[in-house]
């Protein structure tokens, strides 16, 4: 993302908006100025911010007469206003930046919107993760801290040693050059993004050393990581994974709950030809 | 995408904070359908979950790659400055549901969400319904529902360099936007803001759904947020 100088007047409206922090007004040229090392390409401030239009000139002769007299204009904190932010035409690696960071843009390895696939929110219908597996969702950078693929390559190096099953339609697997190794193409390593979710599926009486691994590692990292767990209940609802959680000494407080209320209303042969 | 999954309260706080008060505010129930299995007349089915849930009153309904009830607006004039639109829109997230997405409606009590899911099991739309919410509320309501859990996904916290975090109240309002278009800043300015009187809570609450671009954030708990932090009367 870049901001436009002819436009920009330094409301700083726009400051805080940015998720990684990555805006600020340089007073060398008293405007505002994206970090691009930092921007992960969220669209956030473009998209977010309301615009107004307004002719840049006349904002800036306004302004700077309030400023004379000390005059605090109390504006609307979530406005643009003369439409400064511009985003940029994204090239190889920097537009993986935008393809993790914007939930906008759907990823061309899942089709779907967001960072990860579908998990077990459409479980019902895709028996992704059945009865004795556990599914993992690990999220690199979440919430507001943003990751770098070498922080995430270094967790799933470490994963794939332990023989875990990276899942094949997931956005991070895609950009592996070697799932067997958790290997990530080294053109990406150094790109930043808001979140990257890595998943995987394994039996469930391995939940414990799994998640002692991704504690181990997440103190090796420059990023945080939030962990979610999943399984399927068995015919009465129920399911084995909480109690190893907890007897683990996880926080089980809050998840999502697929009601199984899902069912296939495409028949097998036109399935078949829809893949 | 786990965009519901981790929101914020004392239950994860870095520090165990002994008997942690209970969220009775904040349910979120989303139908998502599959490509090739049951995503047949989808949008139709998108839009007839909407119609059920703004029967119950949610605070909240969103569509995923459009936005939730209030948005930012792109033809705004000066005037916004001193008499803004405020109001919540919910037609114009059900008219602009144009293909695969995920929907959702968000709703500040645990009646109302049970009687939407009540509601759905006996419309039956065919697509997968999920409720992001306290896991034991969750399981309550399949109970007297008489659905039966299908699967379950559990968020077990954060980890990794938790130092980089904001504090806790600043993390309750940001988290409610789990694709973090909703930056910590700007949660802090809203409070900041709304302490030194600039803004009431109900203003504060809607600058910062207007980033939550699929619509899950809760209008009605983040302004409880802000009010507590604020110490003003609820």
């Amino acid at each position: 993302m870049k901001i436009d100088p002819y436009k920009c007047v330094a409301c700083g409206n726009c400051v805080p908006v940015c998720p990684m922090g990555a805006i600020h007004i340089d007073p060398a040229i008293g405007r505002a100025t994206v970090n691009q090392d930092e921007c992960v390409e969220c669209f956030a401030c473009y998209r977010g911010m309301s615009k107004e239009h307004l002719n840049p000139v006349m904002v800036r002769t306004i302004r700077r007469v309030a400023k004379l007299f000390r005059f605090r204009f109390d504006p609307e904190p979530d406005i643009c206003p003369t439409d400064a932010i511009v985003p940029q035409e994204l090239t190889w690696p920097r537009i993986v930046r935008r393809a993790f960071s914007d939930p906008q843009v759907p990823h061309e390895s899942t089709g779907i919107h967001g960072r990860g696939t579908a998990e077990v929110k459409t479980n019902d219908v895709t028996n992704r993760v059945k009865e004795g597996e556990a599914g993992f969702v690990v999220e690199f950078g979440r919430p507001g801290v943003g990751a770098r693929f070498r922080d995430i390559q270094q967790v799933t190096a470490a994963l794939a040693h332990l023989g875990v099953e990276f899942e094949k339609n997931n956005p991070v697997t895609s950009l592996m050059t070697d799932p067997s190794r958790g290997l990530i193409r080294e053109e990406i390593l150094d790109e930043k993004i808001l979140s990257a979710i890595v998943e995987i599926k394994t039996k469930l009486e391995r939940v414990p050393s799994v998640l002692k691994e991704i504690r181990r590692l997440s103190r090796q990292v420059d990023t945080v990581i939030s962990i979610g767990v999943s399984t399927r209940c068995d015919a009465e609802g129920n399911d084995p994974l909480r109690e190893i959680l907890e007897r683990e000494g996880y926080p089980t407080y809050r998840g999502k709950t697929n009601l199984g209320l899902g069912r296939v209303t495409f028949s097998l042969s036109e399935i078949n030809e829809h893949s | 995408m786990t965009n519901t999954l981790h929101r914020y309260s004392e239950h994860y706080a870095f520090e165990p904070v002994p008997n942690p008060e209970p969220i009775q505010d904040d349910y979120i129930v989303f139908a998502m359908s599959s490509r090739g299995i049951n995503d047949d007349n989808l949008v139709e089915k998108y839009r007839a979950f909407l119609r059920l849930a703004l029967k119950h009153k949610p605070v909240n309904i969103g569509d995923a790659t459009k936005g939730g009830m209030i948005r930012p607006r792109q033809d705004m004039n000066p005037i916004a400055h001193w008499k803004r639109d405020d109001n919540l829109d919910p037609e114009q997230v059900i008219a602009g549901i144009d293909g695969h997405t995920t929907v959702a409606a968000v709703f500040d009590n645990y009646q109302a969400m049970k009687d939407f899911v009540e509601e759905l099991r006996t419309t039956d739309l065919g697509i997968s319904i999920n409720i992001s919410a306290p896991i034991d509320e969750a399981q309550r309501c399949c109970r007297e529902s008489g659905i039966s859990r299908h699967s379950v996904e559990y968020s077990v916290g954060f980890r990794g360099r938790l130092e980089k975090l904001p504090d806790a109240t600043t993390l309750e309002l940001s988290t409610m936007c789990g694709h973090g278009m909703l930056s910590a800043n700007f949660a802090r300015k809203m409070l900041e803001w709304v302490k030194e009187d600039r803004r009431t809570p109900e203003e504060a609450a809607r600058y910062m759904a207007r980033f939550c671009i699929c619509g899950v954030f809760n209008i009605a708990r983040a302004e409880r947020i802000i009010k507590r932090a604020c110490n003003l009367k609820s």
